[in-house]
């Protein structure tokens, strides 16, 4: 273990400035990650070169990677700040650790991003289950243990942005709601009730910026931190599309 | 009257599920909350919520048992009528969430299943894999954003509350609050608030909770009035991995699923654990409680790993408090239930807990105390008037507090998997409790002249530049690391007053330099150096209310342990002399209740918050002695229980002198 580590950080004062890298000098510590250095930062905004700065902006919030918040590039790889250790990012590249902000969302400072556009598509996609109300109208539905394991994967998503950062297809400029959105419009069309929505979720899939906008890189799958099958998901709503097409266009 | 409008403040389960069911009743609500609500702390919660289900009752399991099992787990700490309504909600609660299509594991009928948690005999928590409180979060934002679009929610993620606004009777009238990216203060007029800003560990420097629980939100409403109670009782959990930014949780759901606790009883063993046979293993819940064994309330379990680090050397790394969490004897269909768990151990030690045993640490991770609320009870339920204006509202009227940011629901001590339901249950119940309150005003928000909204902005505001502005020395994060410090090594799992005096000194310096910060970031946009170190100022404040909570409550009640008052066990071997002893011991147990079983009130005053103290309700289960793995606790139970029934309980042994 090293006993110092360097960290580039890309940094930006604001959604309209111009973008600059600063570099600073960590001492390690047993264990530590990335919000742990940036952490040290705050407490010290000291750069390599001896200038005083100001800490570096970031989100972040559980640190067990379950909320979503602290995703950013680091070493150009978009993940959780969190989990991401500096000793295994070392041993890879020992020089310096870079960060960044992720690249498909309009950027707030630093490393802080704006991803409404994430939870934007949720209500297009009408991600919940449409109860009556709240009273007491006994249990929900027979749920079987295959079903359960089938979808209780597609729940873990915390809404993190790393599916769409890696996804060609989304970008400021397309309309794409991303494998996200997608993957949790499979999700509720699945349960029971959900799909009793479901062709509301799947006009939208069949319209501008849905399924079809899907390039089939399959980046998605490789980076979620959560190990969703999103390609599965893309694929089943891709057959649901397909069928709701068709019986769209005999019902014209 | 114009249309009425809520200020609810946090966007975790409780905050959700007030929202959810306000906007259900017609109610619009403006959702304020420091980070989008879907990354809210209550998605650290793993393990499961409590019930009473169809499977327990065939065991003999009722309302009534589950209420018991609170109250004593809390060491009769609770006044009873809201926890006795609590417990009675728990099934609607599971059903609700489980219509919202939260995805609780299932039985091979489809019925939701269910595991043991701390603290009971029965299995009462319904579980949705290791990440139960991540799921049940997200039923809940999802119902909020369906009301988000009906117009009757409006989210401001984001923004931190500032403090409430007061009109010239004391009525709570709306709040303030900042943007965090544009820095933007303004006034947010509300009919009613409900704060549900959750707990307060970062007053520990590292605990379990997440970086936003700063307890800003608490320090702020404590300053405008509302009395806070209970500080002292801080719950921590026996089992977390330690790290450098945060300490994380290990669910009790490992235990719950058949994972052993044990060290080696040669202290510090190098050998590899797997390695160290069972006869050289010490396994000393499973020895010390063979009722609970690794399932003893968390306080329990907190203090029997000091014991056997601290007192017995035992510890598995030498100077911590490290013991192994063993699943490797568990089959794949159980890791596979708890993957969630496993694969946060995984990645942040590199370690495989299906073959290695953990090793863990026990971490600061939930507050019991919080504001102060109100309640009325419902004498024929013996729970709470449904609809109360009362129930769940603080000293300031109009402002209603729920979630863990309450003091009401775990006493002294909170089993593992009633924090989901509290923080639900409070939700869900508050909304009518918060409707009967504004049908009852004369005028709303709506009728309050602008100055009232203006001056508390402008006050505010003028905080926020004499902060910016603050020319020190002082670095407010050094501050933090000492705070945190001086509060986890003398206020947290066993307590001495020599101690907890040098901590209240240490905080009396540390509150004296936080005057004289200066911070890095001056700017007037994203700073969140300006947000921490203003939230540091309250931590400040509340850590004053816990050390003092702690400095005068001498006794031992549930996670406040203090040695010097602990009353000894009997011990006694001839039939006659353990009789007496256990009298002994329940004289003293009823003399400690009569002064000590109350609800520590502190009031903030500039020079130092003022403590009091307040009875406990505990008219429907009579206190008893908490006795898991107490020796000689059948002779003290049968004591007691002849008091009980002769009515001199409630007697201290004083009055006998």
């Amino acid at each position: 273990m090293s006993k110092k580590f360097k960290v580039a950080i890309k940094r930006q004062d604001d959604p309209n400035g111009a973008s600059r890298w600063e570099r600073f000098e960590i001492e390690n510590e047993k264990g530590m990650n990335i919000t742990t250095a940036l952490q040290r930062i705050a407490a010290s905004p000291v750069t390599i070169d001896g200038k005083q700065s100001t800490p570096v902006a970031y989100d972040a919030c559980c640190l067990e990677e379950v909320c979503g918040a602290c995703s950013m590039l680091v070493n150009g790889s978009v993940r959780q700040a969190c989990t991401a250790l500096a000793n295994t990012l070392l041993e890879n590249k020992p020089d310096e650790i870079t960060l960044e902000p992720m690249s498909k969302f309009p950027v707030v400072r630093d490393l802080v991003v704006d991803r409404s556009k994430m939870f934007n598509s949720l209500s297009r996609v009408h991600a919940w289950v449409p109860v009556d109300g709240y009273s007491d109208r006994g249990a929900g539905p027979r749920i079987s243990q295959h079903q359960q394991e089938d979808s209780y994967p597609l729940t873990t998503c915390m809404t993190c942005g790393c599916c769409v950062e890696s996804c060609p297809q989304f970008h400021p400029e397309s309309d794409f709601i991303g494998p996200a959105a997608i993957s949790q419009a499979v999700l509720f069309n699945e349960h029971p009730i959900g799909s009793f929505e479901a062709d509301k979720r799947l006009e939208i899939l069949t319209g501008n910026g849905g399924i079809a906008d899907c390039g089939n890189a399959q980046n998605c799958v490789k980076v979620c931190p959560k190990n969703i099958p999103l390609t599965r998901s893309i694929a089943k709503a891709g057959r649901s599309a397909t069928v709701f097409a068709i019986k769209q266009f005999f019902e014209k | 009257m114009a249309k009425q409008n809520v200020v609810v403040v946090g966007g975790g389960l409780a905050g959700l599920a007030a929202t959810m069911r306000l906007a259900e009743a017609g109610v619009h609500v403006d959702l304020i909350s420091m980070v989008p609500v879907k990354r809210s702390h209550s998605v650290c919660a793993q393990g499961g919520i409590n019930s009473v289900n169809a499977a327990t009752r065939e065991l003999g399991d009722s309302e009534h048992l589950h209420f018991d099992d609170t109250v004593y787990g809390g060491d009769f700490l609770q006044n009873q009528p809201p926890v006795k309504e609590m417990c009675d909600w728990g099934p609607r609660i599971i059903d609700l969430m489980d219509r919202l299509g939260v995805a609780f594991n299932r039985t091979s009928e489809g019925n939701r299943d269910q595991r043991r948690f701390g603290g009971t005999l029965f299995k009462r928590t319904a579980f949705a894999g290791a990440t139960t409180g991540q799921q049940l979060l997200y039923a809940l934002d999802e119902q909020c954003r369906r009301w988000e679009g009906d117009g009757l929610v409006d989210k401001f993620e984001y923004w931190e509350f500032l403090g409430p606004i007061l009109d010239e009777s004391g009525v709570c009238k709306g709040i303030v609050a900042q943007d965090m990216f544009q820095m933007t203060i303004r006034a947010f007029p509300a009919d009613a608030v409900v704060m549900a800003h959750g707990g307060c560990g970062l007053v520990f420097g590292r605990s379990t909770m997440s970086m936003i629980c700063t307890g800003g939100a608490a320090g702020r409403c404590f300053k405008a009035g509302a009395r806070y109670a209970n500080g002292e009782f801080i719950q921590v959990h026996p089992t977390a991995i330690p790290g450098t930014d945060k300490l994380r949780l290990m669910s009790e759901s490992a235990r719950g699923e058949g994972g052993r606790v044990w060290v080696p009883r040669k202290p510090q063993d190098t050998r590899d654990p797997l390695s160290i046979p069972a006869s050289e293993r010490y396994y000393f819940l499973e020895e010390r409680y063979p009722e609970y064994g690794n399932l003893v309330p968390r306080d329990i379990a907190t203090r029997e790993i000091f014991d056997i680090c601290v007192n017995h050397k035992l510890s598995v790394e030498e100077g911590q408090l490290c013991v192994y969490l063993d699943l490797t004897e568990l089959n794949a269909a159980t890791h596979k239930k708890l993957d969630g768990i496993l694969e946060i151990y995984e990645k942040f030690q590199a370690v495989d807990p299906r073959v290695t045993p953990m090793k863990i640490f026990p971490a600061v991770h939930y507050t019991m105390g919080g504001l102060w609320v109100d309640y009325e009870k419902d004498a024929k339920t013996e729970g709470l008037v449904y609809g109360s204006p009362r129930n769940q509202q603080s000293d300031i009227p109009g402002m209603y507090i729920i979630g863990e940011a309450d003091y009401q629901y775990h006493g002294g001590n909170r089993l593992g998997a009633n924090s989901l339901l509290s923080c639900i249950f409070t939700g869900m119940f508050v909304a009518p409790c918060v409707e009967n309150y504004m049908k009852s005003l004369q005028a709303g928000a709506a009728d309050q002249p602008a100055s009232l909204y203006d001056a508390e902005v402008g006050k505010h505001q003028q905080q926020f530049d004499d902060l910016i502005r603050n020319a020190g020395d002082e670095n407010p994060y050094t501050i933090h690391a000492e705070l945190g410090d001086t509060m986890t090594r003398n206020v947290t799992v066993v307590r001495y007053n020599k101690n907890i005096d040098e901590s209240l000194a240490k905080i009396d310096e540390l509150a004296d330099r936080y005057k004289r910060i200066s911070l890095s970031d001056k700017g007037n946009w994203t700073n969140q150096n300006l947000s921490f170190s203003r939230a540091l100022g309250d931590m400040l404040e509340l850590a004053k209310v816990i050390a003092m909570g702690a400095r005068n409550r001498d006794e031992c009640r549930g996670a406040h342990y203090k040695p010097d008052f602990d009353i000894p066990a009997p011990s006694a071997d001839d039939a006659s002399t353990l009789r007496k002893q256990a009298e002994a011991w329940c004289d003293r147990f009823a003399e400690k209740n009569s002064k000590f079983l109350k609800t520590t009130v502190a009031v903030y005053k500039p020079e130092g918050p003022e403590l009091s103290y307040e009875d406990v309700e505990t008219s429907t289960i009579p206190t008893r002695p908490r006795t898991y793995g107490l020796k000689g606790a059948e002779i003290i139970e049968e004591v007691w229980r002849a008091r009980i029934a002769s009515g001199t309980d409630k007697k201290p042994a004083a009055a006998k002198v």
